[in-house]
């Protein structure tokens, strides 16, 4: 994209001009969304910062926040964002360790509602796949197994003990690797 | 036209429960208009705005039940100010003066003051029932006042409310001696609750039908409230996160399996997925389960429940489901009318786990379907036409694309198609919400098939003003028509003003109308309110060529309102 370089240095003014032109010539601009009214594309690729999205493409791209979309209630908005937010009080900061890799990772587990959203954050954070859980037997479908370190010193498998319980007790998860994390599932 | 006198036409008229069949039978002629004004009881009111409280306190001196709605809808979505008005005070405040026994309020979008609810609480000695949905500008305080005060209390419904929660004890108001609660509703609160107080109530209501909790109710008081209300029909638990080794937990296990009426399930606000088998055996009878507020579960937890509700007609679920949990509901439910599927994350970065293929296969499992909300990442063509073919009977057809101007991703064409063939095989679709990208042949297609359509959604869609102009032409029973950010301006806003007058509302908000056309439009039609919501304050009342931020116009019986705030120009 010739034009991005501009964008740089240009004070994006090319990105708030209102424009009369048909909706759709020129799409891949930036355009800031909430309060432009001749624009009826909102930003959809690319984040606010002037960076253009044709290199950004592994990377989740950055939606812009158009007011009022998607059409919820601020009432069950709020509901969920609020647990996000819950700043009443630090994070719960632990270490995660991934065998094999070279080093480690911290999350705070303030952060996610439960386990599922736990487990998709390691899976994206450290590129594998968890198996499915069950209480017999484990992570069973993967070569990796999810494990914390409670506070008596012993590993867990992650996933037993209900949430609120689990967050509380985690002192650091590590994610373990192949006949190690086999045996602890019993299983196959 | 009177061929019985009045007292045997007044029964005959108390089988005439429907507010439209009521409205019609009063315009028959003088007598009947008559007669149906002293016999009727409950009266809804669409639009606060449309009317005053003298006007219907004067007609309707037997008014037992009053609905009222606020603000347009876009308010839900934070596009009106807070402020911009919807005041319930006024209505109570006349109410109390007059001699109407009113015994139940009914109100959506309304500012909702601690000082009404008292007046409210204080004024009407037979007062039954409150249900505020989507209501503002409370506190605890005045609920603190209905339960003190209601001595017949039956119903004290709270949803989606945000309220100013003050923790305090106002569910130890109701007295001693309230023994009539029906249904006690309070899942929106935020705050701590007295829970003995709470036992103590609902030990003390034997007709107690309908219990939704909040968050701030523990699992084991869950446990101790089904014990003493097998009766039940409709359980929201609070929070729900059993210790499964517990005392407690076997008791809600056997608490459960008393509970054989319940009929609609809702909560899981926390939860603890490990302890939902302990649910199944009620799952089996329940006809409405709303877990849209519970992402503690996951897709197969959620599944795995679905899958023992054969008899489920209403269904509200987070879009964690993904496509092949909707294809368990549609292989589980068969007697599914009405769906909602939610995003767990509004913001999502391309999580959303909902597609096309989701809605196709519940379409295809579920042929009474006929109410639909789906938020999801991508919509085709394809997928509609074949929606529309296995689900002729949509009443309510609302698709949100997350992404709101997303293309068919198969053809990359616009959804015109696909929401023509739906408005085109549901003959009988009332109420319509768009998204994707869509030009003006969806509303082509709009205005000529959708004869029943009340209300349409319209965001980011179309490309000039022809699109308006074909559904204001085309829908000749539109009441309520929002509209935002899409090329419609002055030639379609002025087109056919006497069009407004056969409908309730009009929003139109970042698209092209202008000040000056707004004036036109206010200057021809006497009967319209219209209003300009000025936030930005840049606007000069005398730039006619601007275009407005936000228009919202509605007829009403008694000219301009006086409450507007500041930031409001009503022309």
């Amino acid at each position: 994209m010739e034009g991005s370089v501009a964008y740089e240095n240009d004070l994006h003014l090319k990105a708030t001009e209102l424009r009369l032109g048909l909706p759709g010539t020129d799409e891949r601009e930036e355009h800031a969304v909430s309060n432009v009214r001749n624009n009826k594309r909102p930003l959809q690729e690319g984040g606010a910062n002037g960076k253009s999205d044709s290199q950004n493409e592994t990377a989740p791209p950055a939606k812009a926040q158009i007011v009022g979309w998607p059409p919820i209630r601020s009432y069950r908005k709020n509901n969920f964002q609020s647990k996000k937010n819950e700043s009443e009080g630090p994070g719960i900061y632990v270490k995660v360790s991934m065998d094999g890799a070279p080093y480690l990772r911290k999350i705070d587990l303030k952060v996610y509602t439960g386990y599922r959203e736990l487990l998709q954050a390691l899976e994206n954070m450290f590129k594998f796949t968890i198996g499915e859980y069950s209480e017999r037997e484990g992570y069973k479908g993967s070569d990796y197994a999810p494990t914390y370190e409670d506070k008596d010193g012993d590993w867990m498998l992650v996933g037993d003990v209900p949430w609120e319980m689990f967050i509380t007790s985690c002192k650091r998860l590590r994610i373990m690797k192949g006949s190690e994390a086999r045996g602890l599932g019993c299983g196959v | 036209m009177n061929y019985f006198p009045d007292e045997v036409l007044e029964p005959v008229f108390d089988f005439i429960t429907s507010h439209k069949d009521r409205n019609s039978v009063s315009l028959v002629c003088k007598s009947w208009f008559k007669i149906e004004r002293y016999s009727r009881q409950r009266v809804f009111i669409g639009n606060c705005y449309s009317t005053c409280p003298e006007r219907l306190i004067a007609r309707f001196p037997g008014l037992k039940s009053l609905t009222l709605k606020g603000k347009p809808h876009f308010a839900d979505f934070n596009l009106v100010p807070h402020d911009w008005g919807g005041f319930l005070y006024p209505w109570i405040e006349a109410l109390a003066k007059s001699r109407i026994g009113l015994e139940e309020l009914r109100l959506k979008r309304m500012v909702v003051s601690d000082e009404s609810l008292e007046l409210l609480s204080k004024s009407f000695v037979n007062f039954k029932s409150l249900v505020l949905v989507s209501c503002e500008g409370f506190t605890t305080d005045g609920l603190a006042a209905i339960a003190a005060n209601c001595r017949f209390l039956r119903e004290l419904d709270l949803q989606e409310n945000e309220v100013d929660d003050h923790r305090g004890h106002w569910l130890s108001c109701f007295p001693e001696s309230c023994t009539s609660l029906v249904s006690l509703n309070f899942a929106c609160l935020k705050g701590e609750i007295n829970l003995g107080a709470l036992e103590r109530l609902v030990a003390r209501s034997p007709n107690l039908k309908s219990l939704r909790l909040n968050r701030a109710v523990p699992f084991d008081t869950l446990e101790k409230l089904l014990m003493q209300a097998p009766q039940l029909l409709d359980l929201g638990t609070g929070s729900y996160v059993p210790d499964p080794s517990s005392e407690a937990y076997n008791r809600l296990k056997s608490a459960i399996q008393r509970c054989k009426s319940i009929r609609s399930l809702s909560g899981f606000l926390e939860v603890n997925p490990r302890c939902m088998s302990a649910i199944y055996p009620i799952c089996a009878n329940l006809t409405f389960l709303n877990l849209s507020y519970a992402p503690g579960l996951s897709g197969n937890e959620l599944t795995k429940l679905i899958q023992h509700c054969r008899k489920l007609q209403r269904l509200w679920i987070l879009d964690y489901i993904g496509d092949k949990g909707l294809g368990v509901v549609a292989s589980t439910c068969k007697e599914l009318q009405e769906l909602r599927v939610f995003p767990t994350d509004p913001l999502g970065a391309g999580n959303a786990a909902v597609t096309e293929e989701g809605l196709v296969l519940i379409s295809a499992g579920c042929p009474k379907l006929n109410s639909l909300l789906y938020f999801c990442q991508q919509m085709t063509n394809a997928a509609l036409i074949t929606v529309a073919k296995n689900c002729p009977n949509f009443i309510c057809f609302r698709l949100c694309i997350l992404d709101p101007i997303k293309p068919d991703p198969v053809t990359n064409r616009p959804l015109d198609e696909g929401f023509g063939a739906i408005v085109e095989s549901c003959e009988g679709l009332k109420r319509l919400s768009l998204s994707g990208l869509l030009s003006d042949q969806v509303f082509l297609y709009i205005g000529m098939y959708a004869k029943q359509l009340e209300m349409l959604s319209i965001a980011f869609a179309g490309d000039s003003d022809e699109g308006m102009l074909y559904v204001l032409n085309g829908c000749k029973k539109l009441r309520k028509l929002e509209i935002r950010d899409s090329p419609f301006g002055n030639a379609a806003l002025l087109e056919d003003v006497g069009k407004y007058e056969t409908m309730r509302s009009l929003w139109m908000s970042s698209c092209e109308v202008t000040l000056g056309g707004c004036k036109t439009l206010a200057e021809k039609m006497p009967s319209l309110s219209v209003e300009i919501i000025n936030e930005s304050q840049q606007m000069e009342f005398s730039l006619d060529d601007r275009t407005v931020d936000k228009m919202y116009l509605y007829r009403t019986l008694v000219g301009h309102r006086k409450d507007a705030p500041e930031f409001v120009w009503i022309l």
